[in-house]
């Protein structure tokens, strides 16, 4: 039986959001028109966006849907180091930490690239987690230029959390984005007790459908648009709104949230069983990330002297699919940078594989894993020692 | 067979991947990541390896139900191929980076690591024919001349054969083009690729002159009287007659062609058409495609020193470090370092680097 083991990558459509989206799918409307049907879409959109901000803990104004969390990433980088400019020259520093994903890591490269930013990264601790002494210092001699600062709620390599109530304690005025697409529906996330400026959420990592996210953007902040347009979403947003997708998004939401507590327990028993056994059969690897601050569901682990990719395509052979790190464009896979940044070396970087649990995995899977496993690792081995 | 098919994205690739696939081998595709620096695009015929090839070949592969993934070779064929590329041009010599790309990276790293992650052997649209014989597995011309590539395969020895699968041998490439429609496969119509897939815009004397510097020297004839000035040595090729610059008119007139390239004194030789006129031929790094011909004794073959050149009747010897070639007839024109391959008949026996003329 196939397993799949990449919940962090995305997850299944689960069953309300799947009914959510079906029957949202069958009315006519947008939401923007003045007429009957358009009002019940709007109607539909602005329930499913109470429901997202209760679950937040955020108010309904500060839920601005997007296309995807990269779209979300983009306007919160980009927007705050524009307004950031706008009202003060000399605040010309993006702070981002050493472990963002590529949709705050590529942002922050373009404002370096194009837009006369200073990019800054934030170092991490062996254990994935934000050197909070490193900012603190840097914030207290140059707090005055930094226009954002971005620092992911948990990392999607390693599961391990990240000190953001720190950081915003820290950053003061300075805006603080957290790219929570990892954490929502997975750990406890509240917008307003966390104090951040503007957080990322994603519908398609807690069995919400692809193609919609939201940016949780405090009330009275306006963010240069990216794309310019109706406004449809506080004016910071343009494009018809995809009621579908929001209304399934909201389903999703509420879901996972409400069983969230349930499950985390045992997904993180799943995690505990693979992680002891994997390490019954090779003792010599290692588990990369914080396992005690972490998402219930991630595990980073490398396998000393195999390659990654090689892993990979015998597993999926064996109909197990888990993820090594990040690609370049033309696939290649590339040793990932967060493990790099946590100081693992480049030969353990590339021998790293991620497995992302979620509740609908079993521990009868994991040992059917454990079964091939040995086989799998040993030819991964031979292919890496060949010549 | 369990078996890995390297898929260019290319036609000829999809189409042996989706034959092996076909007759219910368990076929894997492979997209080899030549350049850490690929192109978005592919200009025309030129090069290979672009981001738009590897989606071409994961499209190919998608379309004929197989799993796909892209290998990083890319410090491997810099070392094992582009780099000697340079150097064997440094040394005044004339290589084929296709033959030591088959021999270092499709039948070697490739193969290697195929069979350390438990297949049985490496697919590719290369156009040769294998026939299982009681010697073994032997290699043979394709049915399809125009198309045949058994001479930059003639690098590979038996265990390298042993794991080398070529479905497109009996076919000829127009069949390939229609069975590529047949099966769905988009790139049912691409150019062929054509050049050094590494050199992408097809200048070759540029790319090796950004690499080797463009130091000038003496343009020489035979007696070694200097007729002119050369910007690089080695962006000449033996047999080369079109831009060499000479002002000096040669006695009646005779057109001059490049007959040597000496690096140590970074001079080009040049003279008459007759005086680049080869009957004999000494070959080194000799590698059999099966068993080894005796040592010793002469033997009668043809002898091919061009991918698309013609097979000429000689007698050849070894002592299994040097290959020694007797022409039946001259043939005019050929460089150190480019590949002389053997055949009996439509076989190929085996292949060396040539070393020396006469």
């Amino acid at each position: 039986m196939p397993a799949y083991f990449d919940h962090a990558a995305t997850t299944p459509l689960s069953a309300p959001a799947t009914s959510a989206l079906v029957e949202q799918m069958a009315k006519i409307g947008n939401a923007s028109s003045l007429h009957s049907p358009g009002r019940l879409i709007r109607k539909d959109v602005e329930e499913a966006r109470e429901r997202i901000a209760g679950l937040l803990d955020a108010n309904p104004s500060e839920v601005i849907f997007t296309g995807s969390g990269t779209e979300a990433n983009n306007l919160a980088l980009k927007g705050f180091y524009w307004k950031a400019r706008a009202e003060d020259l000399a605040r010309r520093i993006v702070l981002i930490s050493a472990i963002e994903h590529h949709a705050i890591l590529d942002p922050a490269e373009w404002l370096e690239e194009h837009e006369g930013a200073e990019l800054v990264f934030i170092p991490v601790t062996s254990a994935g987690a934000i050197d909070l002494v490193f900012l603190k210092d840097f914030v207290q001699r140059r707090g005055s230029e930094i226009a954002v600062i971005a620092v992911m709620h948990s990392n999607n390599e390693t599961g391990t959390l990240q000190p953001i109530s720190e950081v915003v304690e820290i950053a003061g005025d300075i805006p603080v984005h957290t790219d929570a697409v990892q954490s929502f529906g997975k750990v406890d996330f509240s917008f307003s007790q966390l104090g951040v400026t503007s957080a990322t959420i994603s519908a398609h990592k807690i069995g919400g459908p692809l193609g919609v996210a939201a940016l949780i953007l405090r009330r009275g902040l306006d963010l240069t648009p990216i794309l310019h347009g109706g406004g449809q979403e506080r004016d910071i947003r343009s494009g018809t709104l995809n009621a579908p997708s929001i209304v399934s998004f909201a389903a999703a939401a509420q879901e996972s949230t409400s069983m969230m507590a349930e499950r985390a327990i045992y997904i993180r028993s799943l995690k505990k069983y693979l992680v002891e056994s994997l390490s019954t059969i090779f003792p010599d690897i290692t588990v990369n990330g914080d396992q005690i601050h972490s998402l219930p569901g991630i595990v980073n682990i490398t396998f000393p002297g195999t390659e990654s990719d090689g892993l990979l395509l015998l597993l999926d052979a064996e109909g197990f699919y888990c993820s090594t790190g990040s690609a370049c464009s033309a696939g290649v896979p590339r040793p990932s940078h967060v493990l790099l940044a946590m100081g693992i070396t480049e030969r353990d970087a590339r021998s790293s594989l991620r497995f992302s649990l979620s509740f609908s995995n079993t521990m009868t899977e994991i040992d059917q894993l454990c079964e091939v496993i040995g086989s799998v690792v040993h030819r991964a081995r031979a292919a890496l020692a060949r010549g | 067979m369990k078996l890995i098919a390297a898929m260019s994205g290319g036609v000829d690739s999809a189409v042996a991947a989706a034959r092996v696939a076909e007759m219910g081998h368990e076929v894997v595709g492979v997209h080899l990541a030549l350049s850490s620096n690929p192109q978005k695009y592919r200009s025309g015929a030129r090069g290979c390896c672009t981001i738009e090839d590897s989606h071409d070949a994961r499209r190919a592969a998608d379309v004929i139900g197989i799993p796909f993934y892209i290998w990083d070779m890319a410090s491997e064929f810099h070392e094992g191929v582009v780099e000697n590329f340079i150097s064997e041009y440094s040394n005044g010599r004339t290589p084929n980076p296709c033959l030591r790309c088959n021999e270092k990276i499709k039948f070697a790293a490739v193969l290697d690591r195929a069979r350390a992650l438990g297949f049985d052997g490496v697919v590719t649209g290369h156009y040769a024919q294998m026939k299982e014989t009681p010697e073994g597995r032997l290699m043979y011309r394709a049915v399809d001349p125009a198309k045949d590539q058994s001479y930059v395969l003639a690098v590979l020895n038996s265990e390298q054969l042993a794991g080398a699968h070529f479905p497109l041998g009996d076919i000829v490439k127009t069949d390939t083009r229609k069975e590529a429609k047949a099966r769905g496969l988009y790139v049912a119509n691409k150019p062929d690729s054509h050049d050094i897939c590494f050199v992408p815009s097809g200048d070759n004397a540029g790319w090796l002159r950004d690499r080797l510097g463009s130091e000038s020297g003496p343009i020489v004839d035979e007696s070694g009287e200097v007729l002119g000035e050369h910007q690089g040595a080695y962006t000449y090729t033996v047999g080369q007659r079109r831009g060499l610059g000479l002002t000096v008119p040669a006695a009646g007139g005779i057109p001059r062609y490049v007959l040597k390239i000496e690096p140590k004194t970074n001079t080009v030789v040049v003279g008459a058409h007759e005086a680049l006129a080869v009957t004999k031929i000494v070959g080194d790094r000799p590698i059999w495609c099966g068993p080894a011909p005796a040592a010793g004794p002469h033997h009668r073959g043809f002898a091919q020193v061009r991918a698309h050149g013609q097979p000429l009747a000689c007698t050849y010897v070894h002592d299994g470090s040097e290959i020694k070639v007797q022409l039946d007839e001259q043939l005019f024109g050929l460089a150190a370092g480019q590949g002389l391959v053997i055949y009996d008949g439509d076989r190929v026996v085996g292949s060396a680097t040539v070393s020396e003329t006469a």
